[in-house]
């Protein structure tokens, strides 16, 4: 741990002592809205109207300029399916609610929006739990809306009954059960407030069934209240000309860049602090695409799975600026020996992330959005004071680690495609326009590191969460929200098959996304660490779906049966032709059984339990560092 | 070094409240000792005392919590040296003609009331720190101790200023 001193309390902008943001006069324009402007959306002005609660919930959406929904019907949301039936807003009719909560998610990844889902109560509602829990964990601003059985049977386990807010209580942001029908303006525009600024997160909204059966009057906007929320989003100016002196001061310093980055719409800012001091930048799994693959600066991906130049430069670094990240255990691997020399500068609009798992020696409170810019002024006077950094030796030694190892692969020695050649060929194929969605495995691991994300919100996967069955539906809900772009999902034969349902609600409402099933007729990251540390006994990871298996299901007849296009590809020499032919497809999905090989494995890697100047290139290689230090 | 903490928590008073903030607790790992609510001064404003054993980064920790969920308005803690802490506790002890004086005559010396008697107990109540409180029971713990009950710590700042006006200012 670092040995700096400890958070002061004082300057962790907590909510005793700060009146919120509203007075930060010269905020950015993003910024500023969510800090003055409460309520989300176009803010029109709506006189009273009598109207039932259901209404008032369409309304309400409408007026917070929601154009898309995913969800479900069931009998306690009926009443507000039938006002929906007639609004502009396009309701996407998913197959199942956890498919609804994750095309939320992958909308409002790709576009920054808030992404709605609605649900019925009881198994409806507890469908959308993992997906709700995905938006928790990566921060992603999602509302969802459950039915709820009607307020005088609440508590006599009525029908379809489940205590949804108690349920997801520990994964929300915050939760509403809503009762009385002339809450339902307020209530959504508070979830949508909430959702969308400070950190952002999952809000659940619980709609009693006589709520929304109820009459009441209808006036927008309404009043927010939440006194006991106020987010900071500008630094504290001491705190950044701390972080100043210590970054003019540093030898070794690393931009460790995490996925607030990305949420907090600070790209341009941090290519601009980079470019100012030539620090090293590395780009956690949640943040690729914050800073471009192609840039010199870029030393890569850190953690269990990364880049062995952006795995030592945090190890060896004396100073880690760190920007929307939170020192998760897969970055960090064994924390008590985690970057052992380096102090911490820690910004986050969180204070809870900080010194949460690593003791922050400059705790900057706030957004990225605002404490980039205004870190890069405090370092240009102190640049004019004391001379620009001289990273010359730094950079001699990453710059040599980056070009010794660098990401790659051996080809299987089985004959069969290597899983990460096809990966490789489909982000050269498509290009930094396109997105790409991942589920959770093996598979995600190769598409973090060999598609080259050029910029923001073209990277989408379960980081956090772990979900499997992740990509199908939030590639679905990427592709309804930027209908103009390429988007991939690289899922694996296992995730595939927990969510591939949503295929026929792809096919049906011409969401043409494509699908490319890394198939390696197993649970693959799995079957890794059965390889590596149970002595290769496979307890459970055989799928049957690859090379030389009977093939259940034959992924191209699925998705035959779904009104998809089914392409298989079992040779190398296959591959592009295959991707430029599902490239060639946009009037329906597209669904590529790529047939791989098992024995593949994702290298670097970290083993769980050991410290991350353990890592290791290949089985049991690890790097030679004598030779460089 | 765990160490005992007094969190003052001034919270909305909306439905949930109390399960969000105790079931934060539970998931988080962080071990309450003792927890009372009720209402203020401020209609629509409860108070919690939570008292936590944690070592000086956990508190930290725990504070951002409990300062994210949405509901809660702010957070003190209160040092033993500047604020008032009281226990309050209900002890039935067995008493027959041959002890009762000298159950009595302990509870005299903590300041205690006897408020029931029957042939053969006593109830008594007792208002004090957590050491008198514990204290009492070692005195009455030779007589037979029958039930406890017993509230969870209360706490107060000392001098004029009041937690929730400042709260209210800020808000």
């Amino acid at each position: 741990m670092s040995k700096g001193s400890p958070v002061s309390p004082s300057l962790m902008a907590t909510k005793a002592h700060h009146h919120g943001s509203a007075s930060a006069s010269n905020a950015t324009a993003a910024s500023n809205a969510a800090a003055t402007n409460s309520v989300y959306g176009p803010n029109n002005i709506v006189g009273p109207t009598q109207m039932t609660g259901s209404e008032a919930i369409v309304r309400s959406l409408e007026e917070l300029g929601v154009k898309d929904i995913f969800g479900l019907p069931g009998g306690a949301i009926l009443p507000t399916y039938d006002p929906l039936m007639a609004s502009e807003m396009n309701h996407v009719l998913v197959r199942h609610e956890q498919g609804a909560g994750h095309a939320a998610q992958g909308y409002a990844m790709v576009t920054g929006l808030v992404g709605v889902c609605i649900a019925t109560s009881g198994p409806g509602a507890t469908n959308l739990v993992t997906a709700i829990m995905d938006a928790h964990m990566d921060s992603v601003p999602i509302v969802a809306i459950t039915g709820q059985v009607s307020s005088g049977v609440i508590g006599t386990d009525a029908f379809q009954e489940a205590d949804i807010v108690g349920i997801t209580m520990p994964i929300t942001k915050h939760s509403y059960l809503v009762t009385d029908p002339q809450d339902i303006p307020r209530v959504l525009a508070e979830a949508f407030h909430l959702a969308s600024t400070g950190r952002p997160g999952p809000v659940l909204v619980d709609v009693a069934k006589d709520a929304q059966q109820g009459k009441m009057t209808f006036s927008w906007p309404p009043v927010i209240d939440l006194p006991g929320y106020r987010p900071v989003f500008r630094g504290h100016a001491k705190q950044l000309r701390e972080a100043a002196r210590l970054i003019a001061a540093s030898k070794k310093p690393v931009l460790y860049v995490g996925g607030g980055v990305i949420k907090g719409h600070a790209s341009v800012e941090l290519m601009e602090l980079a470019e100012l001091t030539g620090i090293p930048v590395v780009t956690t799994l949640m943040a690729r695409g914050a800073f471009p693959d192609s840039h010199p600066l870029h030393v890569g991906m850190p953690g269990m799975h990364g880049a062995v130049s952006a795995v030592t430069a945090l190890q060896q670094s004396d100073l880690l600026i760190t920007l929307g990240a939170r020192f998760d255990d897969r970055v960090t691997g064994v924390l008590s020996t985690f970057a052992p020399l380096a102090k911490v500068i820690h910004a986050d609009i969180d204070p809870a992330e900080i010194s949460k798992n690593r003791i922050a020696d400059v705790p900057i409170v706030g957004s990225v959005k605002e404490i980039i810019p205004d870190l890069t002024a405090a370092l240009k006077a102190e640049f004019e004071e004391k001379g620009a950094l001289d990273l010359t030796d730094w950079w001699a030694f990453l710059g040599n680690l980056r070009d010794t190892y660098p990401l790659g692969w051996t080809e299987p020695e089985d004959g069969l495609t290597s899983p990460q050649r096809v990966i490789e060929r489909i982000g050269a194929l498509t290009g930094p326009e396109g997105v790409y969605v991942a589920g959770v495995g093996q598979h995600q691991m190769w598409a973090s590191q060999f598609v080259k994300y050029e910029r923001p919100h073209s990277w989408l996967n379960s980081g956090g969460a772990g979900t499997m069955g992740y990509a199908v539906p939030a590639a679905m809900g990427a592709k309804v929200g930027n209908p103009d772009r390429v988007v991939w999902a690289i899922d694996g034969d296992g995730c595939f098959q927990m969510t591939n349902q949503e295929l026929a609600t792809c096919a049906i409402n011409k969401i043409p996304i494509k699908v490319a099933v890394i198939n390696n007729s197993s649970l693959g990251m799995v079957r890794q660490w059965q390889t590596l540390f149970y002595e290769g006994r496979y307890s459970n990871t055989d799928l049957n779906t690859g090379h030389d298996t009977v093939r259940i299901p034959d992924f191209v007849k699925l998705a035959d049966a779904y009104g998809c296009v089914g392409l298989r590809c079992e040779r190398v020499e296959d591959i592009d032709a295959t991707i430029e032919a599902a490239l060639a497809i946009n009037d329906r999905p597209v669904v590529i059984d790529f047939v791989v090989s098992p024995n593949s494995m994702v290298w670097p890697m970290v083993p769980s339990g050991v410290s991350n100047s353990q890592i290791q290139v290949a089985r049991n290689l690890t790097p030679v560092w004598e030779e460089e230090d | 070094m765990t160490t005992r903490h007094t969190l003052s928590v001034l919270v909305e008073d909306k439905p949930g409240v109390l399960t969000r903030v105790a079931s934060l607790f539970a998931r988080r790992a962080f071990n309450i000792n003792s927890l009372a609510v009720g209402p203020t001064e401020v209609t629509g404003i409860s108070r919690m005392t939570v008292v936590v054993d944690a070592d000086g980064d956990l508190i930290e920790q725990v504070t951002k919590q409990l300062n994210k969920l949405i509901n809660v308005l702010k957070i003190v803690e209160l040092l033993p040296d500047n604020s008032v802490q009281r226990d309050h506790i209900l002890v039935k002890v067995r008493a027959d003609a041959a002890t009762r004086l000298q159950v009595t005559q302990a509870a005299d010396l903590f300041r205690a009331s006897v408020v029931d008697v029957s042939t053969d107990s006593l109830t008594i109540e007792a208002t004090g720190t957590a050491d008198k409180i514990a204290a009492l029971l070692n005195v009455l713990e030779p007589f037979g101790v029958r039930e406890i009950v017993q509230s969870g710590t209360l706490a107060v700042g000392r001098g004029s200023r009041s937690m929730s006006d400042r709260a209210l200012r800020s808000a």
